[in-house]
């Protein structure tokens, strides 16, 4: 990647003066693989998000297509039932938790601060912490294939009590609560420096509302992480108490109300599926204006209808337990909110079919997965509206009615606007462009297989195909739309494919083409102001923002007349990325060492207790080394190009960002480091 | 910071690296986000609390047994190092380390006398009866109290951190902010207990 070939020639030249600590000093960028392991750069990190959730993408599409094999034709034993639980279980996990989440967080990472004119997010080292958490999570939750018995089989929900020991004896389902644990750490300290970094190291004149659309929804998903975790987290905690310490949380033998665990699950729940998809329309809100060369129709109706689904994404979540015997009173008003949060999200449709209106519209692959987002989500929040008349959905429930409209909301609307953000923000990331050609084949063939798959099933459903049987018999009239669905999905599978073939492609033809340039997309926002890749530290000077899309009236300037004249092209108004001496915070180990601590806490919570000890101390201690390393501020005090915001990551030591790892040490050390 | 010109922002950097939008320290918003993510962790808890008190499987519940002057005092002494802490703050701020050592000491000594008094309490529970698998009461009752419990005892560790770092000669009255960010997780873990104390001794059992 055009990244790692960089030489790090802005940090890897300092010397780093000798601290009373000497034990404990920073690493040093080598310009080798190890840099990506102590890396605390949010651009690595973002693409090292990207490149984990592409893997985890290979692994829960798999699983689907072992699904969607087994249902290919009735009455097949592909798949023993038992199997078929744990591959289904583990296919909404892996894509939710392992793949869409992580792959939203990639951009954020990479491109909030670049948008908002930061050098780097407020906590880079948090920010490392945030990903080596959430793979050594990953990964873990992934083991229990192997020594685990078997991946959780209660479905992503796992509702109790069939995730009781009971029902599920193998430790798959101590698996994905602990794996989830870890995971919510991860993004939980994520959404605590996201926020902080939107909210705090703004360049100067980056008001709130000059703030591009993509770092608003970013930031609303932030804040619903913030408050949706712990929710799933004392759910968890009550789950795993009740398998491995026998507590009596969730045994209706024992006078425990099952409910209590559906409640905390879709308080977390429902606000998860605006995490899933509020990055995508984000995406798209930067990409269709590109494309149609004109702003985003209607900037703060669609800021505000993205904060009114943060807000009514909480009065949601009994919609998912309409059967469940909640109540007339509680279904009629749950079944009222739902159909009032589809007015905030037909806003964004009609604002983006606006922008499109009267524009120049360039349909690059970029364009074409964007526009292809806002009508599959449009198909699927149809759908919706549907569940939310509570007798419809009495009947739609459990059957593949509402499988068909969570992919058509999540792949149609999360997925597909990934996919664009992929395609538009590849040259700035790496430097070069994914091939169009072979991106609009791409682009046809998952849209086609993706209709081919998730279509046929709100067939099925209305016939009354039952969600997670592993088989059918032959003669309900199931046969035909089965297998155009399994069909379709092996086409998805290949468009995935196609599309990592295109990546290997488009980097060995890239030697031949001309480079994209700052800008190849004329865009808007404040990242296409500096050169392709974006150099270590992102500004040459932090730029001085004078109005919303400040970068594009670099370029162009809005005669009276209403006429668009350029006033100044690419190369002349974007920085040059040739700064020295810019000061970036040092690379540290400790967020890796602290994250491999955290699974073994868990494998020791479920096979031996004396691995807790080593994960423990392994833990605690990266905790005390983390905030006892030096701060390395070698040019403390002279020889700043720019006193600017990146002096704000030296303030990363204060580590209060998630579960109960508070560590005062931390800061204190911090201080002393920048005294 | 919308009223602030772009000019005077850019001002403002140049001479002071450790602007931030806010007006607030990162650090410092940080933790009011985190304390922010916790109001929900304990919402969830208390909720669980609340739902199951009364659900003894006819054995015994926790409020059949609890012995509110005993609680009420270690409550009291957790509420007086609130005031404690505040004035380890308040000497730091005036510079005055060795009071800040001292009043950092004492605040944990209170929180100590405050986990001892749960570990008492647990322990006779325990031995009257109640174990943390007797019934859906007792498991919500021992995991509330024991998470705000582990919050305590972190404090504790926090506490201690800070005033072996003032010991040091690390922790200085130029940093006195890290003594505010730790008092505030330390005001929050005493603030949430008032509401837990409210919820399972003062709101009677139906």
């Amino acid at each position: 990647m055009a990244i790692t070939e960089e030489p790090l020639a802005l940090t890897s030249g300092e010397t780093f003066a000798e601290r009373p600590l000497g034990v404990l000093t920073r690493p040093q960028p080598k310009g080798t693989w190890r840099d990506w392991l102590s890396s605390v750069d949010h651009k690595k990190i973002g693409i090292m998000y990207g490149v984990a959730a592409m893997f985890f993408f290979l692994v829960g599409g798999a699983e689907a297509l072992l699904i969607r094999t087994q249902l290919a034709f009735p009455d097949q034993g592909f798949l023993s039932a038992e199997v078929y639980n744990q591959i289904f279980t583990m296919h909404g996990v892996t894509m939710i938790f392992l793949f869409v989440m992580p792959l939203a967080a990639a951009f954020a990472n990479y491109l909030i601060p670049l948008q908002i004119g930061a050098r780097d997010v407020a906590f880079p080292r948090l920010n490392a912490l945030s990903f080596w958490v959430w793979l050594s999570g990953a990964i873990f939750l992934n083991t229990s294939w192997i020594v685990g018995g078997g991946g959780a089989d209660c479905g992503w929900f796992c509702y109790a009590p069939n995730s009781g020991v009971t029902f599920s004896p193998t430790n798959g389902v101590d698996f994905y609560a602990i794996g989830l644990l870890i995971a919510g750490i991860a993004s939980l300290v994520s959404a605590v420096n996201l926020i902080v970094t939107v909210l705090n190291m703004r360049a100067p004149g980056m008001t709130l509302f000059r703030m591009p659309v993509l770092t608003w929804m970013l930031l609303v998903t932030q804040f619903l992480l913030a408050f949706a975790l712990p929710v799933i987290t004392v759910a968890l905690f009550l789950l795993i108490f009740d398998r491995l310490f026998d507590s009596q949380f969730f045994d209706p033998a024992a006078g425990a109300d099952p409910l209590l665990w559906q409640h905390l699950f879709w308080i977390f729940g429902h606000p998860e599926v605006y995490i899933i998809i509020l990055p995508s329309f984000g995406i798209i809100s930067e990409v269709i204006p590109a494309f149609s060369r004109k702003p985003i129709f209607g900037y703060t109706f669609m800021v505000f209808s993205g904060i009114a689904i943060g807000f009514m994404g909480w009065g949601v979540w009994a919609h998912h337990m309409f059967v469940s015997g909640i109540g007339p009173i509680s279904v009629a008003a749950f079944s009222l909110a739902t159909m009032f949060i589809a007015v905030p999200t037909g806003v964004k449709i009609l604002n983006w079919l606006a922008t499109m209106w009267g524009g120049q519209l360039r349909f690059t692959t970029a364009m074409l997965f964007a526009v292809g987002t806002v009508a599959m989500f449009t198909i699927g929040g149809l759908s919706g509206v549907t569940h939310s008349l509570a007798p419809a959905d009495t009947q739609q429930t459990d059957t593949y009615y509402i499988v068909a409209h969570f992919h058509y909301v999540i792949f149609g609307g999360g997925v597909l606007g990934l996919f664009a953000g992929i395609y538009f923000w590849w040259p700035k990331v790496f430097g070069h462009f994914l091939n169009e050609k072979r991106g609009r084949l791409h682009f046809w063939s998952m849209l086609v297989g993706f209709n081919l798959t998730f279509g046929p099933m709100h067939v099925l459903g209305l016939q009354g195909m039952s969600r997670r049987i592993d088989t059918y018999s032959a003669g309900f009239g199931f046969e035909f739309w089965n297998l155009v669905s399994t069909i379709g999905s092996y086409l998805l599978g290949l468009s995935v494919l196609y599309f990592l073939y295109n990546v290997w492609r488009s980097k060995k033809e890239a030697v031949n083409l001309p480079a994209p340039g700052p800008d190849p997309w004329d865009a808007r926002s404040l990242e296409w102001s500096v050169p392709s890749p974006t150099p270590e530290h992102n500004f040459d000077v932090i730029p001085v923002i004078e109005s919303q899309d400040d970068w594009w009236f670099r370029k162009y300037s809005i005669e009276d007349d209403g006429s668009v004249v350029r006033v100044a092209s690419v190369e002349e108004a974007a920085q040059k990325g040739d700064a020295t001496g810019v000061h970036l915070p040092s690379p540290s180990f400790w967020p890796l060492v602290l994250a491999v601590g955290l699974p073994l806490i868990g494998y020791g919570l479920i096979f031996n207790l004396w691995l807790c000890v080593i994960g423990g101390l392994l833990t605690g201690g990266a905790m005390y080394a983390w905030a006892l390393e030096p701060v390395d501020d070698p040019d403390a005090g002279h020889g700043h190009d720019d006193h600017g915001h990146d002096d704000h990551g030296d303030d990363d030591h204060g580590d209060d960002g998630h579960g109960d790892d508070d560590d005062p040490v931390a800061v204190a050390a911090d201080s002393e480091g920048e005294a | 910071m919308t009223s602030m010109t772009a000019e005077a922002a850019a001002v403002s950097h140049d001479h002071d690296p450790h602007a931030t939008n806010t007006g607030i320290s990162n650090t410092k918003l940080a933790m009011w986000l985190f304390l922010s993510t916790e109001c929900l962790l304990f919402g969830g808890l208390i909720s669980t609390y609340l739902l199951y008190k009364t659900r003894g499987n006819g054995q015994v519940l926790p409020t059949d047994i609890f012995d509110i002057m005993f609680t009420s005092v270690s409550s009291f002494v957790l509420l007086a190092s609130s005031l404690t802490m505040v004035l380890a703050l308040s000497a730091a701020v005036r510079g005055d380390m060795h009071r800040t050592r001292v009043w950092l000491m004492v605040t944990a000594l209170l929180g100590a006398v405050f986990i001892g008094g749960q570990v008492y309490e647990f322990t006779s529970f325990y031995y009257e009866g109640l174990g943390y698998t007797t019934n859906p009461a007792a498991s919500a009752f021992y995991t509330l109290t024991g998470f705000h419990g582990i919050h305590v005892s972190l404090g504790l560790l926090m506490l201690m951190s800070l005033f072996v770092a003032a010991g040091q000669g690390k922790l200085t009255a130029k940093n006195h902010e890290t003594i505010e960010i730790v008092g505030l997780y330390w005001h929050f873990v005493d603030v949430v207990w008032i509401f837990i104390f409210t919820v399972i001794y003062l709101i009677p059992a139906e």
